[in-house]
């Protein structure tokens, strides 16, 4: 914006803003800020903390709720019980938190349109029942094979779902109700189907990749070559992005903001890293390394986001959670969307369900999918993802899976009852959504 | 056509064609410029109810159109079969002198027809060049083009003056109602429309904002867009409006030029579908004024 042009924007401003019924009425430059992205309008760092501060107290505060319940709940845990923060328990979190967190990913794709699977716990069930099945003993599939086929079955399933929601416009949580019962006894056929590598209703894993997936860890040497070359990407790509804005003439955030966001990302991977490249084996036996499950899990979080934030498709997404009459009238083929998006949520819950299969060494067929699904959307909307469609990004689902997996491990830690557990998430999860609903109150204008 | 605003009304105005009588081919005032938009014997009926009969509207130009009426005029309904939603039962639309057949809201988009709806059809969780490039993404790389997408949107809202937004990465959510219709409008005129259509685009603004919205008007006049605007209220129809077409029950009442009507020949016209009052300007003091066509005569 020339200067010329930002006066012209000073002169007509309050007029309008008054009239719009801002409590700010008359500071117009203030309201603006309160509604617009830090990054497009400060130009330095001190500009950019008061207009995030601001926003954060206007009810636009992004992550940081999830944040901050992260710090509260982790340093509840630690205080009451000093193992919570040593490196083993640190990589026990890690190994607990990948799947709950791509379970959490794998709802945002309904949730963010305003739908939601509720079949997903017994999809991702059925997924990994068919991917440990296929690698079973004496079955000749390739491993790459079988995860493959489970991640692909979990796809279509969903697919179908999302299919019979888009043709016959039945409810998503009608369908996938249905999905949720019809899925239970699809996983006990499957079982009895697998005979006796099904045997007790648990099939154990023999396979060696499998196992790592969750199980077995980096060498400390490419923990570190792996979070190098993350950050220098992520660096390159964020520096390079704001300098071709600039050349454009557009706003792009400070360089000082920029590097702050890439500074913290490095501290946070060096933490992390070496906290779980420290030797964390009990008595001669070494330990150490980061669990591959952590890249796996960023590597997903990092295509997700890409998907929904910088393709069409992802566009979509959000514009038919925000007003699918809009987007039907800028002619997206919304039938398309949202089957594609249910089947990526399917997709997704194939996903975790190897993971968990890896997490457990087997899977059985008294998996408590129902509940598990619960999870998923508690997860996702600790992390900032709107039931209502249109607002959450996959950051809020990995945040709100780390949340539950923080409850989940800290209470099994501090040797509490399964009753503790489930309290403490539906007390988050009611602090999570009251949080969300009164800073919202407070910040819309009427 | 008649362009001249303050015309003493000694050219008559052929927007309005007596029904039966022969259609001019090129009267004087028209020669040399076609109007963009020629509706003739335009009908449509739903089942038994006759919405509207036997339309003759030109939509020169460059020049803001308004129509007004009362509700259930048939305003909604003609201009949803000018923007393809409707087809009409009889008559034909005839765009820039060709005759045409629109079939649907894309053909009616193809043409350069764009229709922003009372509703607006924004998505609030999306930002402004978000919602204006909407179904028109540009990609680079596979990856959406967000440079060039927002240098579209800055230069459309520059080009139309829409100054009040300072930031087009602002949520459409958190503008103003002005601001609002703002941005659907640059949304519309962005994918090279020739004559928009604003369905009631001042109802339920405040003063600054109808202001505003007005000067958005006048702005699209200027660049050479001819606008089709239905209004309710009259005080904007007669700031901005060029000429006025009142429909009454389906049919055209009266068109002509903005200043061959004053208020009261207006409301007699939205309401009764004849005014006494008509022409008062120039001092005719009939129905027949010249300038003015009103449905009295057909």
């Amino acid at each position: 914006m020339t200067d010329a042009e930002r006066d012209e924007v000073q002169a007509t401003e309050p007029g309008s803003v008054a009239v719009a019924g801002q409590p700010v009425a008359g500071d117009a430059a203030e309201y603006i800020a309160l509604t617009s992205a830090p990054e497009v309008m400060a130009n330095s760092l001190g500009e950019y903390t008061r207009i995030w501060l601001r926003r954060v107290r206007s009810g636009e505060s992004g992550a940081l709720p999830v944040i901050i319940g992260l710090v509260i709940i982790g340093a509840y845990f630690q205080i009451s019980e000093h193992a919570f923060l040593s490196a083993g328990n640190i990589a026990n979190l890690m190994t607990q938190a990948g799947f709950l967190i791509t379970f959490c990913m794998a709802q945002t794709f309904p949730l963010l349109l305003g739908e939601i699977d509720l079949s997903l716990g017994f999809n991702a069930g059925i997924g990994g029942t068919i991917t440990l099945w296929m690698v079973a003993v004496h079955n000749p599939f390739p491993t790459w094979a079988a995860i493959v086929v489970g991640i692909a079955v979990c796809a279509a399933i969903a697919g179908i779902e999302g299919l019979i929601i888009v043709w016959l416009r039945i409810p998503s949580f009608v369908v996938t109700l249905a999905g949720l019962l019809g899925l239970n006894g699809v996983l006990l056929w499957l079982f009895d189907e697998t005979g006796s590598v099904g045997n007790g209703g648990v099939i154990q894993n023999h396979n060696g990749f499998i196992n790592a997936l969750v199980s077995e860890n980096m060498s400390p040497a490419a923990g570190w070559i792996v979070l190098i070359a993350a950050v220098v990407v992520t660096g390159v790509y964020m520096i390079v992005r704001d300098r071709r804005r600039r050349a454009h003439n557009l706003v792009a955030p400070p360089v000082s903001v920029t590097l702050l966001k890439i500074g913290v990302m490095a501290a946070v991977g060096l933490v992390l890293v070496l906290v779980l490249n420290h030797n964390r084996g009990v008595g001669l036996t070494v330990l150490s390394g980061v669990p591959w499950v952590v890249p796996i899990v960023l590597g997903l979080y990092v295509v997700l986001t890409v998907l929904l934030g910088r393709t069409k498709y992802g566009r979509y997404v959000y514009a038919i959670g925000g007003n699918a009459e809009a987007a039907r009238r800028a002619g997206i083929n919304l039938r398309r969307i949202r089957v594609v998006a249910f089947t990526l949520c399917g997709a997704m819950a194939g996903v975790t369900g190897i993971l968990y299969a890896s997490f457990l060494g087997s899977i059985s067929n008294d998996i408590q999918g129902g509940q598990y699904v619960l999870y998923a959307v508690a997860g996702a909307v600790i992390g900032g993802v709107s039931l209502f469609g249109g607002r959450g990004r996959m950051v809020g689902a990995l945040l709100g899976g780390f949340v539950v997996a923080v409850i989940y491990n800290g209470v099994e830690l501090l040797g509490l009852s399964a009753a503790a557990q489930y309290i403490w998430t539906a007390l988050v999860l009611l602090a999570a959504v009251t949080l969300d609903a009164l800073a919202r109150r407070g910040s819309t204008p009427t | 056509m008649v362009t001249d605003r303050s015309g003493d009304g000694t050219r008559p105005d052929t927007g309005r064609v007596p029904s039966g009588s022969e259609l001019p081919n090129g009267s004087p005032a028209e020669s040399g410029d076609v109007p963009l938009l020629r509706l003739r014997g335009v009908s449509k009926s739903f089942g038994p109810v006759q919405a509207l009969t036997d339309i003759n509207l030109d939509i020169p130009n460059g020049e803001v159109t308004a129509l007004v009426g009362d509700n259930g005029a048939g305003k909604s309904t003609l201009i949803k079969t000018i923007a393809g939603i409707w087809q009409p039962s009889s008559g034909e639309l005839i765009w820039n002198g060709k005759p045409v057949h629109i079939h649907s809201p894309k053909d009616a988009t193809a043409l350069g027809i764009a229709a922003v709806y009372q509703d607006l059809a924004l998505c609030d969780n999306l930002d402004i060049v978000q919602n204006m490039l909407l179904g028109h993404e540009a990609v680079r790389l596979g990856l959406l083009d967000e440079v060039s997408m927002e240098l579209t949107a800055k230069q459309t809202l520059h080009d139309l003056r829409v100054t009040t937004v300072r930031s087009i990465r602002q949520l459409v959510g958190s503008l103003s109602g002005g601001q609002r219709q703002a941005v659907a409008v640059a949304k519309a005129v962005m994918l090279d429309a020739k004559l928009v259509i604003m369905d009631e685009p001042t109802a339920a603004l405040g003063v600054t904002q109808t202001e505003l919205v007005l000067n958005l008007i006048e702005r699209l006049k200027n660049t050479g867009h001819s606008v089709l605007l239905i209004s309710h209220n009259l005080n904007d129809v007669f700031q901005v409006a060029d000429r006025i077409a009142v429909l009454y029950l389906g049919t055209l009442a009266a068109v002509g030029p903005a200043a061959e009507f004053d208020r009261q020949s207006a409301v007699d016209l939205m309401t009764t579908g004849a005014s006494t009052r008509l022409g008062n300007g120039t001092g005719a003091g009939s129905a027949d004024a010249p300038g003015v066509s009103t449905g009295a005569e057909g």
